[in-house]
């Protein structure tokens, strides 16, 4: 937080130069779109309008490409990224209940960050992990085979982790 | 001269210029092909797959975008065709809000019309409907997405024709909807107004912000003295509403309509377009004589001012300070009206028909109200005139014609031709040379600026003083030349735009025709015949000529620009941000 007014001129810089570098291409919005979200961590309003007016296409076409590839976030990511695989595997085994308990638990929906920036929430598809189904992954850490009894004391886990390291 | 092929339609043999579509080709034929996201001109882009025909390839093909060749052979309806058409609408229907009873389009709905026609009896398939908010907060426009069918024939003409690009879609798979950026409501974008996307829409997912209701209440409250005035362009389309062909002109019935309907007094715009002529060819003459800012773009469209005001703020000062004829006639009629009838101006109530969606949010600009009254109470499209004259009972087809009242009912031919793209400029041609120095030319009409061409150029001589003028419709067209404009490499004096392909005639505001009577009528000319068939008429043509006009000057507001008019019948713009910078 301390360094909140520099950090957004340093990376209101490398949008500019993102878009200057491919502003005369075709096809540019996806590219651009992709390393500002690399840099943002998502893609919020104040964005998409720099890059729509640097590309020279409205706003509308750039939300709407946002919004038709999954892998663009119009919210923050939180530190504890959440992802629950709705794959098919995964979902025959419950991991949709999995997912709307984790939303339960958290108060927050499908791309949703939690308001203290510790977790987001998203659906994805199948991780490659179906011997364990269910599977969440959380950050780099696979669960599976877990039960939604098993949501809460996972999420306390990380609660804790927090504590700790305070 | 293009040059033809033939194919072979359902047996039968067809010539069609190279380069057209095998819709066209059948259409030529009298073999109909049904279609539902084609729009002529507006939207070609084979989304919904309702046309799909043989044409000898592995799959169907959608008729719309399918070029015709030497020797195609084509077939359109067979069991199969038939089946795989069936199939995709009812798809299209099941997830759709069937409400026919309720809605705004049914009768005129190019939906209900392919269910008749493909013969639907039954919805195989449960879709599941998605609820979606109503957008009802633009003064203009209500978006309703559950009856969307995702035709994009909005987005098409917002993006491209008016390239204003406030909608599009968003999203994918089932859970894909046409909205704004960030499914913010419609009055936090650019959105101009126009209602281009209204009259545009197959359905009933788009449509007016309406005042039926409020206008009834007027009408019944006794203590209010309510009266309408009437826009050139509506004579021109109403009649649409009554089954009458494009392009019937029903001036007269429709004053009969309007004095049943309970106004006080029946007024006609058009005299207020001739006092706008009058202010906006001695601003027009006053900027050219002292040097002052040119061009001088005209005001009357409101969904151009909001236009100009979002993408070219730094030419606001190009604007004429002109309200536009509506808004000058609600001014007129709370200061110099009321003063002359004895009426306290609270308790006047001005309601005007309009062809537009656009001119709703202008009577709400906060500025519009310089007698310390709103200029206008209410604001009724074309289309909401013709529910409330149904809703009356009245039998508009058998009525007698009447004349609008006095003394705001007398206009000449230059008021009438407003409605139609070149007739603010034709007009105003017809009145500057005796503006300039007090005698008339010999040019009455000036052909040059009519018909549907993109850019109309006409070059005047007075007095050894040449006048450019351009004239633009379409707000496509308009950026065009604006930035031409900019770029040093046109140069004018006097540039009229309007924001509505065909200027007013064809405004948001107008009958809703499907795209099948599109696909052979150019709407934007059968209208505007109307209106210069009524200004050929007229025994007055040039607005300096109208007594009405002259005698308001002599009695109340002195002289054409005058201290009295720019306090009343003029006005300023502001620029705008094209977004907000958060959401809220
Ligand atoms: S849009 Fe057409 S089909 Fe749908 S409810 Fe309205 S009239 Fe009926
Ligand atoms: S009213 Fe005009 S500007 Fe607004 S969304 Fe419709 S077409 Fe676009
Ligand atoms: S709102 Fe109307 S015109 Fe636009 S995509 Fe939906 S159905 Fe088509
Ligand atoms: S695909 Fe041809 S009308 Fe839609």
């Amino acid at each position: 937080m301390s360094c909140g007014c520099c950090c957004a001129d340093t990376k209101a810089q490398e949008l500019e130069q993102i878009i200057a570098k491919y502003k005369d291409q075709r096809g540019a919005l996806i590219p651009v779109l992709h390393e500002a979200q690399e840099v943002y961590g998502y893609l919020p309003l104040s964005v998409q309008k720099k890059i729509a007016e640097g590309l020279n296409v409205s706003l509308a076409e750039v939300y709407g490409v946002v919004t038709f590839y999954t892998q663009f976030s119009l919210n923050p990511k939180g530190k504890y990224k959440i992802n629950v695989c709705l794959g098919t595997a995964c979902y025959v085994k419950g991991s949709g209940d999995i997912f709307n308990k984790l939303s339960e638990v958290l108060k927050i929906k499908n791309g949703e960050c939690t308001s203290d920036g510790l977790f987001s929430l998203d659906a994805c598809r199948c991780v490659g992990a179906c011997g364990l189904a269910p599977v969440i992954m959380i950050n780099e850490d696979v669960y599976g085979r877990l039960t939604v009894d098993d949501v809460p004391g996972i999420i306390q886990s990380y609660f804790d982790k927090e504590a700790e390291s305070k | 001269m293009s040059e033809f092929v033939t194919l072979t339609i359902d047996g039968k043999e067809v010539k069609a210029p190279k380069g057209s579509t095998v819709l066209e080709a059948a259409r030529s034929a009298g073999i109909n092909i049904p279609t539902l996201c084609f729009l002529k001109d507006i939207n070609e882009i084979g989304a919904c797959r309702m046309c799909i025909v043989d044409v000898g390839a592995r799959s169907f093909q959608a008729a719309c975008m399918y070029p015709v060749s030497e020797g195609l052979k084509v077939i359109t309806n067979s069991p199969k065709i038939r089946e795989t058409r069936k199939v995709t609408l009812e798809l299209i229907l099941s997830s759709h809000e069937k409400k026919c009873l309720t809605c705004v389009r049914s009768k005129n709905c190019e939906l209900q019309t392919l269910a008749k026609e493909l013969n639907i009896k039954d919805i195989r398939f449960e879709g599941e409907l998605q609820n979606y908010p109503i957008d009802d907060l633009s003064h203009s426009v209500v978006r309703d997405p559950n009856k969307c069918v995702l035709c994009r024939r909005c987005v098409s003409v917002c993006k491209n024709v008016q390239t204003v690009s406030a909608i599009d879609t968003m999203g994918r798979g089932y859970k894909t909807i046409v909205a704004s950026p960030f499914h913010m409501p419609l009055k936090d974008t650019p959105c101009v107004n126009c209602g281009q996307c209204i009259v545009a829409c197959p359905v009933g997912a788009l449509r007016e912000k309406s005042s039926v209701e409020k206008v009834w209440e007027a009408l019944s409250n006794k203590d209010l003295h309510v009266v309408v005035q009437t826009a050139p362009a509506v004579r021109a389309g109403l009649g649409e509403e009554f089954d009458y062909p494009v392009g019937t002109r029903v001036t007269g019935k429709m004053v009969t309509a309007l004095k049943m309907l309970g106004f006080a007094k029946v007024f006609d715009t058009d005299t207020a377009a001739d006092l706008t002529i009058m202010e906006e060819g001695t601003e027009l003459v006053d900027r050219i004589k002292n040097n002052g800012k040119l061009p001088l773009i005209t005001s009357c469209s409101p969904g151009w001012i909001k236009f100009c005001e979002h993408f070219y703020p730094d030419m606001l000062d190009n604007l004429s300070t002109c309200k536009s004829p509506q808004n000058m006639f609600g001014a007129v009629l709370k200061s110099y009206y009321a003063e002359k009838m004895g009426i306290d101006p609270a308790k006047i109530f001005v309601v005007s028909v309009m062809p537009c969606t656009a001119k709703k949010y202008e009577a709400e600009r906060p500025e519009l109200a310089s007698t310390g009254y709103p200029d206008i109470d209410e604001v009724l499209t074309t289309r909401e005139l013709a529910e409330m004259i149904k809703e009356a009972g009245i039998d508009f087809k058998n009525l007698e014609d009447s004349q609008f009242d006095d003394p705001m009912g007398e206009a000449t031919g230059a008021g009438v031709i407003f409605g139609a793209t070149g007739g603010v400029m034709e007009a105003a041609l017809r009145s500057v040379p005796y503006l300039l120095t007090g005698k008339d030319d010999d040019n009455v009409d000036i052909k040059v600026v009519r018909g549907v061409e993109t850019v109309k150029e006409a070059e005047v001589e007075v007095n050894g003083i040449k006048i450019k003028a351009a004239v633009v419709h379409g707000l496509g067209n308009a950026r065009k030349l604006l930035d031409k404009i900019k770029a040093g490499e046109a140069e004018y004096h006097f540039v009229e735009v309007m924001a509505c392909p065909g200027g007013c005639v064809n405004g948001g505001g107008q009958p809703i025709q499907p795209a099948s009577v599109r696909f052979d009528l150019d709407l934007r000319a059968e209208r505007a015949k109307a209106l210069y068939e009524e200004d050929q008429g007229s025994t007055m043509r040039r607005s300096h000529q109208n007594p009405r006009v002259l005698k308001m000057y002599e009695e109340y507001f002195e002289k054409p620009g005058g201290h009295k008019s720019h306090k009343l019948l003029h006005t300023h713009y502001v620029a705008r941000e094209n977004y907000p910078e958060n959401l809220e």
